[in-house]
């Protein structure tokens, strides 16, 4: 099958190569001259026609893709994203459009005719000045723009956020909630140990007991509440990407990141909004990351009301508690091995979802 | 091209005064032995063709890769026998590893960028251009000029063998971030592969610094009588800015690389900091990955100009002398260049800006990046202008230059949107910027090479390629270029992720399953349109019509004036001393329309 397909490829080729070859001695013979006239003008015609079939096919594609973009922000600061790009679109798209059509125009108005003759025109400082200008005076709003929401984006959040951690690692997502004590505990990279301690909770601080983590990379927010990301990475750097609330930020071993947004419209509310009952808020990795880098997939729950929020957090078990509290009868199957890395007494290592 | 008798001409530096090995001495005029004329030739012109053909290979190679991965993008769940065939292992049952797809992914980048548009594309056209456009014998060293192409090949043979190592290729990305690209057991293409790719790029520094410090010599130092800096070509003037910018830039990316060396093999922490992989918590503390995205897009950025430039210099000239129409703005145009010189070097931090920098720091880019936007515009407008009013020829370079104003029109502008923190938040790492720098580098870019190729040919061998072949490799390329491109923009704004090996399993983006098949069926067509061009390229320089005239364009400037099969030397005689500058396309008095820059001022004409 591939040799027949590149049998088939070859002989194309040749086919074209040899019209291609046959077409250059036909034009010696009708004579150079005319022969470079007639082309002239059929590219001039071409380009033309590009520039109209391209209008049209700008159009189509717009038809045809725009029902496929994000639906509104789910998040209150996200809608200023979706202010400003549509001000620059606004602005690039003027441009755009004003100078393909003359670039176009242009090559097809001048093509080389018997009786043109090309006008010497090598200079204008009134132009150059003006279009220096009006782009930078164009910049500059666009900039101020950019600039005040950039202040907004990166502002400290407020102080009823929630607090949420996030860590990556390839290649999944680790969330940590701060628990009844709304306080994260310390984490320390040498006690991790991917058998009971994924993130390498401290568990000589207090706060790190009521923490509850979630290794199915399930963040849960309440609409209304601004939450508060604390990112960072166990092992390269990753990307915590959420497109519906118009966000990201890198996740880098060795430092902490964050970003706060307040999420205003639920996972309930979205379902409807978009028509679709399989509708769910995701997290994406957003910088390469390795062979997984596509499947760390995370999700966000955006709870109705606050009550929803807490019976959520009510039926978590906290870290601690399942790998370091005291030893609860067996559930389900445990693992034989003994837990290893935090030095500290007996745990019995039970296998977490 | 045959020793010939070099006549005394006015030639002060004689090219082999720097030599040590003086392989080819000028004073004795015997045929120098194949190997030092063929092969380590310290010709201008031939190296250039070594640095073209070189190029093209990678470029096929190139986009060979780009091929294979959007196979797999277009049908994720479609197995293609094919791959097997040329890939082996790395696509059981005719399915790309994953593995694999991220290796091929960043080879194909590292290829285009480096090795075919930097080298491929500054190395062929600075080499052939600036000698015959300055007038000058040669360049500055031709000694340091044969060893920056060997240094290239050298690069070449490290990346080539990069591919077929047993654990394969770099894979985390062209732009290699540790902690990914320093831990060997983050990712298999960490491993052997990523070692040869430093050592690659490191050599590709090398022959480009060699390069760069030759052609800034040259144009200063030898630039032929009355040929002053006001004078010159815009294309000598970009490939000018092109070299500075290499020489600052390169050695901040190798210093890069060094230390990305030491924390691979010799335990250093420059990049890492408290990392727990494969069971184990690692030694390293302190280091900060951040700083190697602050080494590498130190050289990044500018290295997205050094790509641009020479197109933009060589577009310059392609519009003019096929419009019979000087440049509008020629000192404007100088200007502009200078400013995107300047500001190239102040942007880096615009690709890093959800790095979690100071927002102080990410706004002062904001504004720097924003800033660069208005040259940029200044060109377009000064392109535009160029050909109104002209007289239009539509030769196969010219419609490459026109499609190259297109495509930089459309492309740029949508860097506008990035360059902005605000947007770039979301927009950042999704498939909008993969539209926008493959609309600038990946098709402007290749148009200002192509458009280069096309018009400079018979300079290259004497012949023209077949222009037939090359309309359809126009058309077939600029239309499926804006196919595969334009939609690109809105995956990205929907917020679908770059260097993703397949979207399936994602409510929020398998929405583009159909547009990625689409996007694929135009990617292998215009693949095999590049293949006309390359059967084409070489067939005419055996096949192709030949040059009957010295100076078939109608070009005003000094590589018209050289016999048409290139002597070493350049001119039989002396050097054209130059009257005038590089664009005047008007009346001769004698019926033409244009006056070239070595014919003397008319009685009562002002000089330029």
């Amino acid at each position: 099958m591939s040799l027949t397909i590149f049998a088939l490829v070859a002989l194309f080729f040749i086919i074209v190569y040899q019209i291609a070859k046959a077409s250059e001695y036909a034009g010696l013979l009708r004579g150079e001259e005319k022969v470079k006239a007639q082309t002239n003008r059929v590219m001039a015609w071409l380009l033309l026609s590009f520039f109209i079939l391209g209008v049209w096919g700008i159009w189509q594609c717009n038809d045809a893709l725009i029902g496929r973009m994000l639906p509104e922000s789910a998040s209150k600061q996200g809608v200023n994203y979706d202010n400003m790009f549509a001000i620059t679109l606004l602005a690039t798209g003027i441009v755009f459009f004003a100078t393909q059509a003359l670039l176009f125009w242009f090559a097809f108005r001048y093509q080389s005719t018997e009786t043109r003759t090309a006008f010497y025109y090598p200079h204008n400082n009134k132009l150059e000045l003006l279009w220096t200008t009006v782009p930078a005076i164009v910049m500059a709003i666009l900039v101020a723009i950019g600039l005040k929401n950039w202040y907004a984006i990166t502002s400290t959040a407020p102080s009823n956020a929630q607090v949420v951690e996030i860590i990556g690692k390839q290649f999944n997502w680790l969330i940590r909630y701060p628990g009844a004590d709304g306080e994260l505990g310390k984490r320390n990279f040498r006690l991790i140990n991917d058998a009971n301690n994924v993130l390498g909770l401290d568990t000589n601080d207090k706060h790190n007991h009521d923490d509850i983590v979630n290794q199915s990379g399930e963040l849960h927010l309440v609409k209304g509440t601004p939450v508060k990301l604390i990112i960072g990475s166990r092992d390269v750097i990753h990307d915590v990407g959420l497109p519906h609330f118009r966000y990201k930020m890198d996740a880098v071993p060795g430092i902490t990141t964050s970003i706060w947004f307040t999420p205003s419209i639920s996972t309930r509310e979205m379902k409807e909004k978009t028509n679709n009952p399989n509708f769910v808020y995701e997290i994406s990795c957003d910088q390469m990351c390795g062979k997984g880098h596509y499947s760390m997939r995370g999700t966000v729950i955006v709870h109705d009301t606050q009550a929803e929020l807490d019976a959520w957090f009510k039926a978590q078990t906290p870290d601690y508690v399942t790998n370091f509290g005291p030893k609860t009868p067996v559930k389900d199957t445990a693992s034989a091995k003994p837990a290893a890395g935090s030095g500290k007494d007996t745990a019995k290592t039970i296998s977490m979802k | 091209m045959s020793h010939g008798h070099m006549a005394h001409a006015d030639h002060h530096v004689h090219p082999n005064d720097l030599d040590h090995h003086g392989a080819h001495d000028g004073h004795d005029h015997h045929e120098p032995h194949f190997i030092f004329k063929y092969i380590f030739s310290q010709d201008h012109k031939y190296i250039a063709k070594q640095f073209l053909v070189t190029g093209i290979i990678w470029a096929i190679i190139g986009a060979l890769f780009s091929v294979f991965f959007r196979l797999q993008l277009g049908w994720p769940d479609k197995t293609f026998p094919i791959l097997e065939t040329f890939l082996g292992d790395w696509a059981k049952g005719g399915k790309l590893s994953p593995e694999f797809y991220y290796a091929l992914v960043t080879m194909h980048g590292t290829i285009l960028v480096f090795f075919v548009l930097t080298a491929g594309l500054s190395g062929t056209f600075a080499n052939l251009l600036i000698p015959l456009q300055v007038g000058a014998r040669d360049m500055a060293s031709p000694f340091m000029n044969m060893l920056s192409y060997w240094f290239f090949f050298a690069a070449s043979i490290f990346m080539f063998v990069s591919l077929f190592v047993q654990t394969g290729p770099a894979a985390g990305g062209w732009t290699t971030y540790p902690p990914l690209s320093a831990l060997k057991e983050a990712s298999l293409g960490s491993g052997v592969g990523m070692d040869l790719w430093i050592v690659g790029m490191a050599l590709f520094v090398v022959s480009s610094l060699l390069g760069g410090l030759n052609y800034v010599s040259t144009v200063l130092n030898m630039r032929t009588k009355g040929m002053s800096m006001t004078r010159l070509p815009l294309t000598v003037w970009a490939l000018f800015f092109t070299a500075t910018l290499g020489i600052l830039s390169f050695p901040v990316l190798f210093s890069g690389f060094v230390l990305l060396i030491f924390d691979r093999s010799f335990g250093t922490s420059f990049y890492l900091s408290e990392i727990f992989i494969n069971g184990h918590a690692l030694p390293h503390v302190g280091g900060s990955a951040i700083l190697y995205q602050h080494l590498f897009w130190f050289l990044g950025h500018p290295e997205v100009y050094i790509i641009m430039l020479p197109g933009m210099g060589m577009a310059s000239e392609i519009l003019s002398t096929n419009s019979r129409k000087p440049i509008f703005g020629y000192f404007a145009m100088i200007i502009s260049l200078i400013g995107i010189t300047v500001l190239a070097f102040l942007v880096w931090a615009h690709h890093m800006f959800v790095t979690g920098m100071s927002p102080f720091l990410g706004s002062i880019f904001v504004l720097l990046t924003l800033l660069i936007a208005v040259p940029s515009a200044v060109k377009v407008f000064n392109w535009l202008t160029t050909i109104w009013r002209g007289n239009i020829r539509f030769t196969v370079g010219m419609l490459f230059a026109i499609g190259f104003v297109s495509l930089f029109i459309s492309g740029g502008l949508t860097g506008l949107f990035l360059g902005n923190s605000a947007l770039d938040i979301q927009l950042h790492d999704t498939y909008f910027v993969v539209a926008h720098f493959h609309i600038v580098m990946g098709v402007s870019a290749f148009f200002g090479m192509f458009a280069g190729i096309y018009h400079w040919y018979p300079k290259f061998y004497g012949r023209f390629m077949n222009n037939t072949l090359g309309y359809i490799h126009f058309w077939i390329t600029f239309v499926g270029a804006y196919l595969i491109f334009w939609p690109m923009h809105y995956e990205g704004i929907a917020g679908m992720p770059r260097r993703y090996y397949d979207y399936s399993a994602w409510e929020s983006f398998k929405q583009f399953v159909s547009l990625n098949e689409f996007i694929s069926i135009v990617v292998i067509i215009v693949f095999f349109a590049q293949l006309l061009f390359v059967v084409n390229f070489f067939t005419s320089i055996w096949k192709g019509r030949k040059m009957t005239n010295q100076n078939p364009w109608g070009g005003t400037t000094l590589e018209w004036t050289t016999p048409i099969r290139g002597i070493h030397g350049n001119w039989p005689g002396e050097i054209p001393t130059v009257y005038r500058w590089a664009y005047d396309y008007k009346d001769d008095g004698n019926g033409g329309d244009f006056v070239a820059q070595n014919i003397p001022l008319r009685e009562g004409e002002e000089g330029h």
